[in-house]
């Protein structure tokens, strides 16, 4: 009756195949992420392509380097870390005629922005998560809201950049009376007379509130009912209860999602390309124009040559262990804080 | 089929509920006598729950809710207009089902009550008095600053009878406080409260019948019915007396069959 | 033991609107009310901005011709934008689902907590938070760069490899979840009547679970059809119809709506502003409508 009641050894072989199959499809992501580093980081070292690692080929690093001793880096053309060493991050001059090259404005520049962005977007997206999770509004409105923040997360970056760009009058005639008034402080100090920092960080701003409003809105979603209803039963009132013990018990999400949020900004690339001015020189005021590492990368990596594309990938692996070091403290500040609450 | 009482500190007179169009409970007049156990018993559905979060507004968090008669509390209109529901919590507190202690140091969690009612005086002795009162200062007292979620199940509940009661309310509501604990802390909690009430009016929903005998001084059986054209049920209030009463000499069919486990 | 001071009875159980914390309490409902409308705005603003200066600019021909040489106004078109954006991202689609399908399966069903499932769900968040203008970096490098695509630098095939890099995460992390909303019990059903793994997975729980994968994957394809930067330095620019000598048009430079956002915007021409606004009409029009489609699987699912 039964054929198969002994398994046949095509149907284990092909089991066993497909459980090895999804573990190499698997291990495409992880290479792909050591892959990454990898070759950011050699052509930072080096300059030459990716192929003058196979032995091989004619202009082969591993001869340079074997002929190290002999005559003097006969071969190798040495890239960016062995020429600027640390003091690339340190350097604000970015001239190619001269080949000097610093990436402390695009470093400035990154972390300004995003500093300046997600001091702005908290506020905002934590208190549009409260409001969207208590009974201010009907149910059904409430959703519509919250899908409209998701959606304004889907529109790409380059329409936002865009659409900033076409606004730029609007953004000067609001920057004007800060640089009146307060033209004193440094970083109001020049007249705001075309694509700035500041816009860039207000672009971002539009473009981090979905992010932080969605976890947060999450996070606070989850926070058992009974915690609401035991501050409201004291007689908590309903801002008491949501400051000392719904965003409590909400804290690792948001957090987490600040930091997301963060590591987002630090790498956004078309938006802020559009409107922080492209500038390599450094300065303290907001209504200059800058850069970022990525935008440095977006504007100038096309009609780089030579050892400024090694520096370009210096820059490039910066913004890398940058964006790591945010994500893994987000993934850690997730861990330590998360409520242990069932 | 109620029994007069002489002062009562809270007065249903003739409360209907509703979720939506779906009436939970209806026509409830019911006074609750001042410094003594009063238990909601019933079976599941009946409404007994759904009236005690009345009387502290909880049920205003929930969107659907309506209701129909009046609440009164030392003769005012709970449900009055001008009415701050705030105010109302402060004055009547709440024990709910589950243990839910704010996610804090067990200190926190009772100040935090205190704190917020304006409490000036001495945070560190009415921490002590009310986590004594409340019989759980022994096993809480060497840790007052680790989390409140650090306890058992029945050290957490009673951790929230002592938050309730620091805040001082004249009345504690209690809504099924021991159905997620042992029977060794339910004796415990059920000590507390024969301690409390020389200080507090308490209302008790419980599901346990040995439980209302144990603790109350009055009773409340609360039953539920068919609604006509409809599959759902609603709850009434079916008797009302002293507990040694409804136990021993019910008047209403249904309460003798509750009380005596033939029901249903 | 304290004896309890009660107030007076039931006097002050009155809303007072002057109380200090009644007053903090309707100031900061006002504060929240204000702040949910400064996030909500730009998205109105500029949905509604991007609807009227790029709608105005759709034409038949916006399909059909090619964009104008910088300083003409004719032909008004960007028909090879169009094509190399569905088959820049299409390709990328065909690339990413297989493998992250495939890494999704391999952590919910095979390894969930073992060295090398930690291993890989690492890759998977720190992939996911590489900024997306070094996706395009790496594939420039290994691909362009070295011309190892038959001796072909810019192509389309190296866009579309660089925005597979940028789903990647995206595909692995919807499939684990959607798989884990499979109940246990369907799988020991099938296990139970002795099917093998691979049928469990391939007939069973996959079919269970296709809605919130799909579900996922719709909105990566759509966010990968609006990225910019990993196309700048690998599919490139065109101004041409795809070649389709060259690999079917995969191994040349292709034109796509949202690197072409980048160029037209950027140009001192109103013509080619005008074809920016287009593209970003298409754009949006194209993500909002892959977003409701979401939605729908998603409803599908849970009913």
């Amino acid at each position: 009756m039964f054929t198969h009641k002994k398994r046949p050894w095509t149907e284990k072989l092909v089991d066993h195949a497909f459980i090895r199959m999804t573990a190499v499809l698997a291990s495409v992501v992880s290479l792909t992420v050591l892959g990454i580093f990898f070759t950011v980081g050699f052509q930072a070292v080096f300059q030459g392509d990716l192929s003058s690692l196979l032995p091989w080929n004619q202009d082969s690093i591993w001869q340079g380097i074997a002929a190290w001793n002999d005559e003097e880096t006969f071969g190798v053309r040495w890239g960016a870390i062995p020429h600027f060493g640390l003091g690339f991050l340190a350097n604000s001059s970015w001239n190619p005629v001269r080949n000097d090259y610093g990436a402390l404005t695009p470093i400035y520049g990154t972390l300004m922005t995003s500093a300046l962005a997600l001091l702005l977007a908290v506020p905002l997206g934590v208190g549009t998560a409260i409001f969207l999770t208590e009974d201010f509004l009907p149910q059904k409105l409430r959703t519509i809201i919250g899908f409209m923040v998701e959606l304004l997360a889907a529109i790409p970056s380059v329409v936002l950049g865009l659409w900033a760009m076409a606004m730029l009058n609007g953004f000067l005639a609001a920057f004007t009376p800060l640089h009146v008034h307060l033209g004193w402080l440094p970083f109001f100090g020049t007249e705001p007379g075309g694509p700035n920092l500041a816009m860039a960080s207000l672009i971002l701003v539009v473009m981090l509130l979905p992010i932080i409003t969605a976890v947060s809105r999450d996070s606070l979603n989850q926070v058992p009912r009974e915690l609401r209803q035991g501050a409201y039963a004291v007689g908590a009132t309903r801002w008491t209860s949501i400051f000392q013990v719904l965003i409590p018990a909400a804290v690792s999400g948001i957090v987490g999602g600040a930091m997301l949020a963060l590591g987002r900004a630090l790498g956004e690339t078309m938006a802020v390309t559009m409107i922080i001015g492209n500038s390599t020189k450094l300065s303290t005021s907001w209504f200059a124009p800058s850069s970022t590492i990525a935008s440095l990368l977006a504007n100038q990596f096309g009609e780089a040559d030579d050892i400024q594309v090694s520096a370009l990938y210096y820059a490039a692996l910066v913004l890398m262990i940058l964006t790591l070091l945010v994500n893994i403290c987000a993934q850690v500040i997730v861990k330590r804080l998360a409520l242990k609450y069932d | 089929m109620t029994s007069s009482i002489a002062d009562p500190i809270i007065s249903c007179d003739n409360v209907t509920i509703s979720y939506g169009t779906f009436a939970a409970v209806r026509n409830v007049f019911l006074d609750i006598p001042k410094h003594k156990v009063t238990a909601f018993i019933g079976p599941s559905g009946c409404g007994k729950s759904t009236v005690l979060r009345c009387f502290n507004r909880m049920n205003d968090l929930i969107e659907s809710f309506s209701m129909k008669g009046k609440v009164l509390f030392h003769d005012q209109d709970l449900y009055g207009p001008r009415v701050d529901p705030v105010e109302v919590r402060r004055r009547i507190g709440m024990v709910f089902q589950k243990p839910n202690p704010f996610p804090k140091t067990i200190y926190e969690n009772i100040a935090f009550g205190a704190r917020i009612n304006g409490f000036k005086g001495d945070m560190d002795e009415l921490v002590e008095t009310s986590l004594r009162r409340a019989a759980v200062w022994d096993e809480c007292k060497d840790k007052l600053q680790e989390s409140g979620l650090s306890l058992s199940g029945g050290q957490q509940q009673r951790l929230c009878i002592a938050r309730a009661i620091a805040v001082e309310p004249e009345v504690i509501l209690m809504d099924e406080p021991c159905s997620a604990l042992d029977p060794i802390s339910t004796l415990k909690v059920e000590d507390t409260l024969h301690e409390l009430k020389k200080n507090f009016t308490i209302v008790i929903v419980t599901h346990n019948m040995q439980q209302a005998v144990r603790v109350s001084d009055m009773t409340a059986f609360y039953n539920a019915v068919e609604v006509e054209g409809s599959d759902g049920k609603v709850g009434y209030l079916a008797e009302y007396n002293e507990t040694k009463e409804i136990f021993n000499n019910p008047k209403v069919k249904d309460t003798k069959e509750y009380v005596t486990g033939r029901f249903g | 033991m304290t004896t309890t001071q009660h107030p007076p009875a039931a006097s002050g159980l009155n809303y007072n609107p002057y109380a200090p914390r009644n007053v903090w309490n309707r100031a900061m409902n006002l504060l929240a009310a204000l702040f949910s409308l400064m996030a909500v705005l730009p998205l109105v603003v500029v949905i509604l901005y991007v609807l009227y200066k790029g709608g105005g600019a759709i034409t038949p021909a916006i399909f059909t011709e090619l964009p104008p040489a910088p300083g003409l106004s004719e032909p008004m078109g960007m028909g090879n934008a169009v094509i190399g954006t569905a088959m820049v991202t299409g390709m990328a689609a065909l690339v990413a689902i297989p493998v992250g399908v495939g890494g999704g399966i391999y952590l919910a069903e095979v390894d969930k907590t073992g060295w090398f499932a930690q291993f890989i769900r690492f890759g998977v968040n720190v992939l996911a938070g590489v900024p997306s203008i070094i996706c395009g970096l790496f594939i420039y490098a290994l691909v362009v760069d070295t011309r190892i695509l038959w001796g072909e630098s810019f192509s389309a095939m190296a866009g579309s490899l660089a925005l597979a890099v940028l789903m990647l995460p995206t595909i692995v992390k919807t499939t684990d979840e959607g798989l884990k909303l499979v109940s246990q019990e369907l799988r020991m059903g099938a296990l139970g009547v002795g099917a093998s793994r691979f049928v469990t997975i391939t007939r069973v729980v996959l079919p269970a679970a296709v809605s919130p994968i799909a579900t996922g994957v719709v909105l990566g394809i759509a966010r990968a059809a609006g990225e910019t930067a990993p196309l700048i330095f690998t599919a490139l620019f065109s101004p041409f119809w795809p070649d389709w000598s060259s690999g079917l048009g995969l191994l040349a430079p292709t034109a796509t709506m949202s690197v072409q956002i980048y160029n037209f915007g950027i140009m001192p021409f109103a013509p080619q502003v005008q074809l920016a606004w287009a593209a970003a009409f298409i754009l949006v029009v194209m993500i909002l409508a892959a977003n409701l489609l979401a939605r729908w699987l998603a409803r599908f699912s849970a009913s």
